[in-house]
């Protein structure tokens, strides 16, 4: 499944992989990427490029968040002692508040990675913009 | 013996192989079986990902960490949803453009090394075995503890229904069964909590660490098990039978590993902060290379569906992760004698029973968690079983374009039968323990090569199997010695038995290291491919 015959037009294969519905690159933008020129190169580039600073980002909220909190335990017992609600902070900290969290970052990664795709669609889709 | 409890069980086994029959009747080609033809839905799908996530280890063991150690071993279960975030921000939309079925798919349409894709076999096939022995395990030591039968038939019957369903239904079966699954579990463990929390209530409220100690609810005999000193003091032989009163404070147990005093509602450390965090690193990284979790993007009809469905799954997981630990606070509150005996992963077992008492309310609940356990462990063993039997058939049976179902069949008897029997000979492997260090394993091979796979053009086939070798193989070795070897002491026990925090980083600097050293292997097409792994399917025309 992973390789192919290599067909008469390679380049034009590669990225139509889902040759259900094939149709010729209409556009500069398409041809750009169909063909590997250094236009498309560059704009895939930029899109791999936005991709991992967003991950990258939201890993390092993520780790801001929940991975400086042993630390913070270790060097501040104290902290452990405080109490919300009636339960020691470390408890809902952990067993309580970090999954609204986690699913809170994911649903932003979802939404701004959905925007840089539409970003680069439209960007592909009218080149001379 | 609980009257609910063999209806419920069977019922459970039951509707799995009705639904799993249900599913057949879909099941047509080899692509049905094996990705069930990319049309599942993503709320389906992630259900299905959730059910086949949640395991023993989520279901029992997590709630009985809890009971014994407290606040820090809720890294756990954190671990264990997070590594959906991670799966989420680096791998599940790419993965899914990919076009790629298993994992040593993905390093051949990646990499375009053949020698890569034996190696990812190897360690796809050492993950599974890993995780699959401790689910066996844990179904045959429920049914012991439960039924007072044996553990070998517990184990060997888990083992039978999920590889007659694998076998028959494929994953298209399986997705609906996982489904089913994820809620049965999420119920089993939500509506028997309701009335846990009502009781204690009605109780006025007990403290869960009372200034004194921790106290017995009710009158309670315990059997010893081992020779062991209580509180230091007395000594007590394997066989005797201790009698305590409503009241008494529980003893501290010398063979116990447990946190007995107040201690255990803070964050002390009897864990050293490399263990936490080589932990925390295990799950994070380490869900995004088990085999089973990254089956289940294929079935995603697209790269922007996969991402909505691991968002769906990593809420519908936090969400289940909620209850364990409220099973392990009140079991230190009704159930204190597991931690004399140190069987703590049944606290979520017997708890209804021991606050509701065995009137048939409390029997009903029992019977509904017990259900739940057993689903935990069917849906885990089918995800692991399908996953592994997809690869086997791929990569070992290798039936080219004319693999038929029959060949799937052989497949999956042969992927369960090596953990089955290792599972009827090892008896007395620490569970829990194995299902981290296979997190390990994951997090130190497959990580590195997926994240630097997908967003890093510099990766050589060379550098991966590097990398691969040095991390995952150093991960390993590390399980083989925690499992076979002579008990560890001091400074190395630490670094071979929680190894993810420096094997992880080992396998990412080789793997880097090594593909800038044989730069010239950059396939050729690395453009094409990374094009195809970002860009989304509306552009490809």
């Amino acid at each position: 499944m992973a390789v192919e015959e290599p067909p008469p037009r390679p380049r034009v294969r590669v990225v139509l992989a889902d040759a259900a519905a094939r149709r010729a690159a209409a556009d500069h933008g398409s041809a750009d990427l169909a063909e590997q020129t250094p236009v498309g190169e560059a704009l895939v580039k930029g899109l791999v490029r936005a991709q991992l600073a967003l991950a990258l980002r939201l890993a390092l909220v993520v780790a801001a968040g929940l991975g400086t909190l042993p630390l913070l335990f270790a060097v501040a017992p104290a902290v452990g002692e405080v109490k919300l609600f009636g339960m020691n902070l470390p408890w809902v900290l952990l067993g309580l508040l970090s999954f609204p969290f986690l699913v809170l970052v994911g649903a932003a990664y979802v939404r701004w990675a959905e925007r840089n795709e539409q970003d680069f669609a439209a960007l592909i889709r009218r080149p001379e913009k | 013996m609980n009257p609910y409890l063999a209806p419920g069980l069977i019922l459970v086994l039951l509707l799995t192989v009705a639904i799993g029959a249900y599913g057949l009747r879909f099941a047509r080609t080899t692509s049905d079986f094996l990705v069930a033809s990319r049309s599942v839905s993503p709320s389906w799908n992630a259900a299905a990902i959730s059910g086949e996530y949640l395991s023993a280890a989520s279901f029992l063991g997590v709630a009985g960490l809890v009971l014994r150690y407290g606040v820090d071993v809720l890294w756990y279960p954190v671990g264990f949803a997070a590594g959906y975030l991670a799966l989420l921000l680096f791998v599940a939309a790419p993965l899914r453009r990919s076009g790629a079925f298993t994992l040593p798919d993905f390093c051949q349409v990646r990499l375009r090394s053949t020698a890569l894709r034996r190696l990812a076999t190897a360690f796809v096939l050492f993950i599974g075995c890993l995780y699959l022995l401790p689910q066996l395990q844990g179904a045959g030591l429920t049914f012991a503890t439960l039924t007072g039968g044996s553990y070998a038939w517990g184990a060997l019957v888990v083992a039978v229904v999920v590889t007659a369903n694998v076998a028959f239904g494929g994953m298209r079966a399986i997705t609906f069964v996982q489904a089913f699954q994820y809620w049965l579990k999420l119920t089993a463990l939500a509506v028997p909590m309701i009335f846990l929390i009502l009781q204690w209530q009605a109780d006025g409220r007990p403290q869960v660490t009372p200034p004194a100690g921790t106290v017995f609810p009710a009158a309670t005999t315990v059997v010893v098990e081992q020779d062991a000193v209580l509180d230091g003091t007395r000594s007590v032989e394997a066989g005797e039978t201790l009698r305590f009163a409503a009241g008494d404070r529980v003893p501290q147990v010398s063979t116990v590993d447990a946190e007995f005093g107040a201690d255990w509602l803070l964050p002390d450390g009897k864990q050293s902060l490399f263990a936490t965090y080589s932990l925390i690193l295990a799950t994070f990284l380490g869900t995004m290379g088990l085999p089973h979790v990254l089956v289940r993007f294929y079935t995603n009809p697209d790269g922007a569906s996969a991402r909505r469905t691991t968002l769906v799954v990593l809420a519908m997981v936090g969400l289940f992760y909620l209850l364990p630990t409220l099973y392990g606070v009140l079991g230190r509150i009704y159930t204190p004698q597991l931690l004399m005996t140190g069987s703590s992963d049944a606290v979520v077992l017997l708890l209804p029973e021991a606050a509701l008492g065995d009137g048939h309310l409390g029997r009903l609940l029992g019977a509904l968690v017990t259900a739940g356990a057993l689903a935990a462990f069917l849906s885990t063993s089918s995800g692991l079983l399908t996953s592994v039997a997809g690869v086997i058939f791929t990569d070992v049976l290798r039936p080219g374009r004319n693999g038929s179902i029959r060949d799937f069949r052989v497949a999956t008897l042969l992927a369960a039968a090596v953990p089955t029997l290792l599972a009827l000979y090892v008896s007395d492997m620490d569970v829990s323990r194995v299902v981290g260090l296979a997190f390990a394993v994951a997090a130190s091979s497959f990580c590195p090569l997926l994240v630097l796979g997908i967003w890093w053009r510099g990766l050589t086939d060379v550098g991966a199997i590097a990398g691969l070798v040095a991390g995952g193989g150093a991960a390993m070795a590390a399980v083989l010695l925690t499992v076979l070897g002579p008990p560890l002491t001091g400074w190395s026990a630490e670094v071979i038995n929680q190894p993810a925090a420096w094997t992880v980083p080992l396998a990412f600097l080789v793997m880097v290291g090594v593909s800038l050293f044989s730069g010239r292997r950059v396939p050729p097409d690395v453009g094409a491919t990374m094009l195809r792994l970002h860009a989304p399917e509306s552009l490809r025309g």
